[in-house]
């Protein structure tokens, strides 16, 4: 299953605002922890998490700082701010309402027409 | 890591892919790295983030057992599509597609953009995006030695008004007095071979002989600068300044100036420089009207101080600014020259052929006395500038399109506006004989018959699919050196031949 390029991009920001709330982290790590995550099912290419990041450090959520790797390599490190935590606070809210909406209209049983839907019948 | 990818930003990269990595790979990131440094909405400390991603990606690829350039490849295709990636890139940095020329960029790493200079190939540019490692004079693309030599150029003209030159004198020698400073900035700038520098300093040499030491007649009718010159000496003056500015080419074009393209790239700069110039002296003039203006206020008189020190200074010293300029915002800021082309060639295509009508309908040209029919001559020059101007910035691959049919349009009327003014000017040296203006103007009118007849030619063959684009481009170029020699003329033949009048 692959999830579709919209909802991706909708969950991108709160996933990604959630993992740096887990701690500071580098966009390889952050995209490692992301396909660990969802078991390899919410994917997109690589670069396009930097130009996210970004945004995100421009709005203030997110903040970034320039480290040396154990490799010797350098990296770009990014931790949330606490207007980002406020921000992740928020979306989640968010989301749980639309959880919620969801889990109503897609009750577990369903009944005949969401059987059919999901095609179990 | 390859060492030619030079690094801005404070975590200077060390290491690259760890020791003992073989250099296959620092060679393949390198060429990546160039080939993303095209796009305009990713600078160097995004590639840097890249590049550290591509290394993890890369690292994790060679423990499953992948070798370097297989690992490699993989992790490029799992960055993504580029074109995506830029155009993501520019979503969230728009305003790097709006490049600015940062002056101090070195200043704080990291705070310039420097994409725009990684853009530049050149080994000074590659030294001064090293940033704080390269020596001053070489930082902002030389700006220290553009204000040093415009400062010289400045001071030159100053002491020779100081030791109270006449107007003539400023007439015969302003080009002489700033040239060899802008000169000398292309030689610093482009290094060109001994050769050229030689050539170029001869023609100065002997243009400044020449020009001093003719015996000028002194009586004159004509008034120009506030002093009598002869007519033969103004010719000679401007003569100069066309073939001194065309000889500064050489050494703008590091002695390939027998190059089509060198030529061209020679043209764009005096186009921009032109444009540069121009903006300059009008901020220039505003700021000091505002200066002179508020001391008036306060009943202190400033306006001798601007006309005894900063004009004398900044006319010429704003030519090496004006330069520099160009020169270093050369591939940060699309050029303005041809947009202005663009947009005027239509306009002026209407008032050729209004001329043309009016003309035909009057028949009055012919009478016309000899300020217009040199009049005519410059909007001839104006044409011919239009047309090289939009070659100058056009993608040779291109189709022809409605803009070549204007030119087209355009080139028709001045060929059929130049024979008229000839006719004239045959019709008047045929009645008042040879004066050196009239015999001048004639002769860069047959210049530029020839020039505008051939440019027509060509550009119906363009039109109708039978010649490259190339060869129009090649035309143009090819035709400088006959101005400089028809410059050359005015110099060195017109002032003996008509007698110093």
């Amino acid at each position: 299953m692959r999830i579709g390029k919209d909802l991706v991009a909708a969950a991108a920001t709160p996933v990604v605002l959630g993992i740096l709330a887990e701690g500071e982290s580098y966009g390889y790590a952050i995209l490692q922890r992301i396909t660990a995550l969802s078991g390899g099912e919410l994917e997109w290419s690589d670069g396009m998490l930097y130009p996210l990041l970004h945004r995100l450090e421009r709005l203030g959520h997110v903040h970034a700082e320039w480290r040396q790797s154990d490799t010797g390599r350098p990296r770009k490190h990014y931790r949330l701010t606490e207007q980002g935590a406020g921000v992740l606070t928020e979306q989640r809210r968010q989301w749980s309402v639309v959880g919620e909406v969801l889990s109503k209209v897609w009750p577990d049983d369903g009944g005949p027409r969401m059987r059919l839907a999901f095609g179990e019948v | 890591m390859a060492p030619e990818t030079p690094r801005p930003a404070a975590p200077t990269p060390a290491g690259g892919h760890g020791p003992g990595a073989p250099d296959e790979l620092g060679a393949l990131v390198a060429s990546w790295r160039a080939w993303m440094q095209r796009h305009d909405a990713v600078n160097r400390a995004d590639l840097d983030e890249l590049e550290s991603h591509l290394l993890d990606r890369v690292d994790a690829l060679r423990e499953v057992g992948l070798h370097d350039d297989e690992a490699f490849l993989v992790a490029v295709k799992r960055l993504g599509a580029v074109d995506e990636l830029s155009h993501e890139y520019a979503r969230v940095h728009s305003e790097r597609l709006w490049k600015q020329l940062v002056l101090d960029g070195e200043a704080e790493p990291g705070a310039a953009d420097p994409g725009a200079r990684a853009a530049t190939s050149d080994a000074l540019d590659r030294a001064d995006a090293a940033g704080g490692r390269a020596p001053f004079w070489k930082r902002a693309n030389g700006l220290a030695v553009a204000l040093a030599l415009g400062v010289g150029a400045g001071l030159v003209v100053t002491s020779a008004t100081l030791v109270g030159a006449d107007p003539a004198f400023f007439l015969r020698n302003a080009t002489l007095l700033v040239l060899p400073f802008l000169a000398a900035w292309f030689v610093w700038r482009h290094r060109p071979p001994m050769a050229a520098v030689l050539a170029v300093a001869g023609t100065f040499v002997l243009v400044g002989v020449v020009l001093n030491v003719f015996p000028w007649a002194s009586l004159s009718a004509v008034q120009a600068f506030g002093g009598a010159v002869a007519d033969t000496e103004l010719l000679a003056s401007l003569g100069a300044a066309v073939a001194l500015w065309l000889m500064t080419g050489v050494v703008y074009s590091a002695g390939r100036w027998r190059s089509s393209d060198a030529r061209m790239d020679f043209v764009r700069f005096s186009g921009e420089w032109l444009v540069y110039y121009v903006l300059i002296a009008l901020v220039g003039g505003a700021l000091s009207a505002l200066t002179i203006g508020v001391f008036s206020t306060i009943d202190v008189d400033v306006a001798w101080f601007f006309g005894q020190w900063v004009l004398p200074c900044a006319i010429p010293g704003a030519v090496l600014v004006a330069a520099w300029l160009v020169d270093a915002k050369q591939r940060v800021i699309e050029n303005i020259a041809p947009v202005l082309t663009k947009v005027f060639t239509p306009l002026f295509t209407i008032m050729l052929i209004a001329l043309v009508v009016a003309a035909v309908l009057q028949w009055n040209i012919v009478d016309a006395d000899r300020e217009l029919l040199i009049a005519f001559d410059l909007v001839l020059v104006v044409v011919l500038g239009l047309l090289v101007y939009s070659y100058s910035s056009r993608d040779p691959l291109q189709r022809p399109g409605w803009f070549d049919r204007i030119q087209l349009v355009m080139l028709v009327a001045a060929l059929v506006v130049d024979v008229f003014v000839l006719v004239a000017m045959v019709g008047r040296t045929g009645e008042f004989g040879f004066s050196p203006n009239k015999t001048a103007s004639l002769g860069l009118n047959l210049i530029l018959l020839v020039n505008l007849a051939w440019a027509a030619w060509l550009q119906l063959g363009f039109l109708r699919g039978r010649e490259p684009f190339d060869r129009l481009e090649r035309w143009q170029t090819g035709y400088l050196p006959v101005y400089l020699a028809w410059a050359a003329v005015l110099v060195l033949v017109f002032p003996p031949v008509f007698d110093f009048a």
